[in-house]
């Protein structure tokens, strides 16, 4: 699964996001008049997506992966930048065309439960994708796709005529995988798809998207905050902090040279299973608060919290740049590595 | 004998195994269960049941007319004389024919104004909130405006204009009692639109008109039943004012608003009257509220 560096970059891209912006109006009532000021939830993502690889992205609470995603699949509208996914050019798509990439990328979401229709029961909320793409096909044929899918995921037959509400977190997990898959997708979103769930769940549920995705080659983009999590399935780690990408690196790169400062407080706050080594590491604790993305600092919008912060970085903006083959980073301060 | 005992329980263990797809127990059998525990509901739920078949059937097996009168029997307290159990009004009409006719058309009346406002509410408010902005601005401005016509006018203009109509009435209710619906159902709709379940309705492209029907509505039933129980005794009250003002029915065909309101007439010299009419509706309402009541209990999801 891991790929080869050279590789990549002979290989086409399948999703391609460049300078993705998604931004909200809010209302302001303070002062004399109302007004409205913008909150720049996602300000200027790029990255690369290649077939049968899987993409993490991670970052604090609030710092845009939830919104990235969304603004991906134009849950919610982007407010600039563009997506490429297979050649489409997906900024200017009308509903017809967006109808027809639905069926190639799928979601999966962070609350298992709330994520499957209460009033519907497991066969109707898997079979949902397919009535809504092939409404040709006939109940039968529907149905048996349907079983062979729950059968893949690890549900019983038995369990399909039954409601939500009478399973785990796990097996509503695994109805969401099911829906997600029915379509045959090529990628597949997973929005924080384990972090509501016991931990013993959640490696089976990461070892399921493994194997599903070894199975049918399916692209991955995997959010989370749990960086062990991450670490295990991802190929590239997308590093964000408010709304902007920090490192974007291969997983070995990332955590065994992280480049960036934040990068590198991050994995420092990663519990070791030694006692031993964790009480003699020096955990790199952030000064301060998230910045509110309504008014995020000028240049980078990490300097206010960065231990290495100089006056350079109010003035400039840090773009992603190569700082060697498995890197990029957007600090700086960063120095070049000569590739050879 | 042991082997046996192994064979009956290897039996047991496969057939066990191989039991089909057990039957669910979905939502609303749950909720049947738990309306079936509440005893005040029940009883109120056949209650209604037996006034409204008294209604609908009681007329066929008495021996009066609902326009006749009894030339032997004017003004008569209830009595066994001529089986007049309710007894009879001035003009010598047996009031408990009259009492069950007159249920019939304010029963009818309440179900299908209710019907009909219900199902406007519903769709107004669940399209509202779906689509927000705007529309949703637009809509529910229409609904305070409507909240701001005075309903009694308007019926009486209309009463003036087209005739005293049965359907008339019907409409006139519905017109003005649909907007708390689509208040409720707009409320609800806002707080289940940013469920996850709807984005990932979205995500598979689910069309919207779908998206609300498949997904919207059948999750805004709870709230949408306990709703109607209320409505249903405020349609039948209002039907009941525009007969009591002679906005309604025409005689000799009655309904309960009227019979109070001859009742109260002359509830001086023959009190039943005013009673039994009075009594039938009182009991409908009270039925209404009790089966609202449990229902609201019953289909709430956090009481498991």
């Amino acid at each position: 699964m891991s790929v080869e560096t050279a590789t990549v970059a002979e290989r086409q891209p399948i999703l391609s996001v460049r300078d993705l912006k998604v931004h909200f109006k809010v209302k302001h009532d303070k002062g004399w008049l109302p007004s409205t000021r913008t909150l720049k939830a996602v300000d200027g993502i790029s990255f690369d997506l290649y077939a049968g690889e899987t993409l993490g992205i991670v970052g604090e609470s609030g710092c845009g992966k939830s919104t990235l995603s969304r603004g991906i699949l134009n849950l919610i509208p982007a407010t600039g930048g563009e997506i490429v996914w297979l050649g489409r050019e997906l900024h200017k798509a009308g509903a017809k065309e967006w109808q027809a990439v639905r069926r190639e990328v799928q979601m999966i979401f962070q609350d298992p439960l709330a994520s499957l229709d209460p009033r519907m029961t497991v066969a109707q909320i898997i079979a949902e994708p397919l009535h809504t793409h092939y409404p040709e096909l006939g109940k039968d044929e529907v149905m048996r796709r349907v079983r062979v899918m729950m059968q893949r995921v690890g549900l019983t037959e038995q369990q399909i005529n039954r409601y939500p509400h009478e399973f785990s977190g796990g097996q509503c997990q695994r109805i969401g995988i099911a829906r997600a898959l029915i379509l045959q997708p090529k990628l597949i979103i997973c929005d924080e798809p384990v972090s509501a769930l016991d931990v013993s769940i959640q490696a089976q549920i990461i070892n399921l998207l493994k194997e599903l995705q070894q199975e049918m080659g399916l692209a991955l983009i995997f959010i989370a905050h749990d960086l062990a999590v991450v670490k295990h399935i991802s190929d590239r780690i997308l590093v964000m902090y408010l709304g902007r990408e920090m490192e974007l690196a291969e997983k070995h790169a990332l955590y065994d040279q992280p480049k960036h400062p934040y990068t590198k407080a991050l994995l420092s706050a990663i519990p070791i299973p030694d006692p031993e080594l964790e009480r003699k590491k020096t955990i790199q604790i952030l000064q301060g608060d998230l910045p509110s993305p309504i008014d995020p600092p000028s240049g980078c919008v990490f300097r206010t919290r960065c231990p290495q912060a100089q006056p350079l970085c109010a003035e400039q903006q840090p773009q992603l740049r190569v700082v060697n083959a498995r890197t990029q980073v957007s600090c700086l301060l960063a120095t070049s590595e000569q590739v050879a | 004998m042991n082997q046996e005992k192994n064979q009956a329980i290897l039996q047991a263990a496969a057939e066990a195994v191989a039991a089909p797809q057990i039957a669910s127990r979905s939502p609303w059998a749950d909720a049947r269960r738990r309306f079936l525990r509440n005893k005040a509901a029940v009883v109120s739920l056949v209650l209604l049941s037996l006034i409204a078949l008294a209604c609908i059937f009681g007329p066929m097996f008495l021996p009066h007319q609902f326009d006749t009168t009894d030339w032997d029997a004017m003004g008569l307290a209830p009595t066994l004389h001529n089986m007049h159990l309710f007894g009879t009004d001035e003009m010598g009409r047996d009031l408990l024919v009259r009492t069950l006719i007159g249920g019939r058309i304010s029963l009818f009346v309440g179900l299908m104004a209710t019907l009909a406002s219900v199902t406007l509410g519903i769709l107004w408010g669940a399209t509202a909130g779906f689509l927000g902005g705007r529309v949703d601005s637009i809509m529910m401005r229409i609904v305070d405006m409507m909240y701001a016509v005075p309903y009694l006018l308007i019926a009486i203009l209309m009463v003036t204009l087209l005739g005293r109509e049965f359907y008339l009435v019907v409409l006139t209710i519905t017109v003005f009692s649909w907007m708390d619906m689509a208040r409720v159902v707009r409320g609800q709709t806002l707080s289940l639109k940013s469920k996850e379940f709807i984005e990932a309705a979205r995500c598979i492209g689910v069309p919207v008109h779908k998206q609300i029907l498949r997904h919207i509505v059948p999750n805004l039933l709870g709230i949408v039943v306990i709703y109607t129980t209320i409505t249903v005794p405020g349609v039948i009250l209002t039907e009941s004012v525009l007969s009591f003002l002679g906005l309604g029915v025409q005689e000799p065909m009655t309904s309960w608003g009227v019979l109070i309101h001859d009742g109260a007439a002359v509830m001086e010299n023959t009190p039943w009257m005013l009673l039994f009419p009075g009594v039938m509706l009182s009991l409908t309402l009270y039925c209404a509220n009790y089966i609202g009541d449990g229902m609201r209990d019953a289909l709430d999801p956090k009481d498991r």
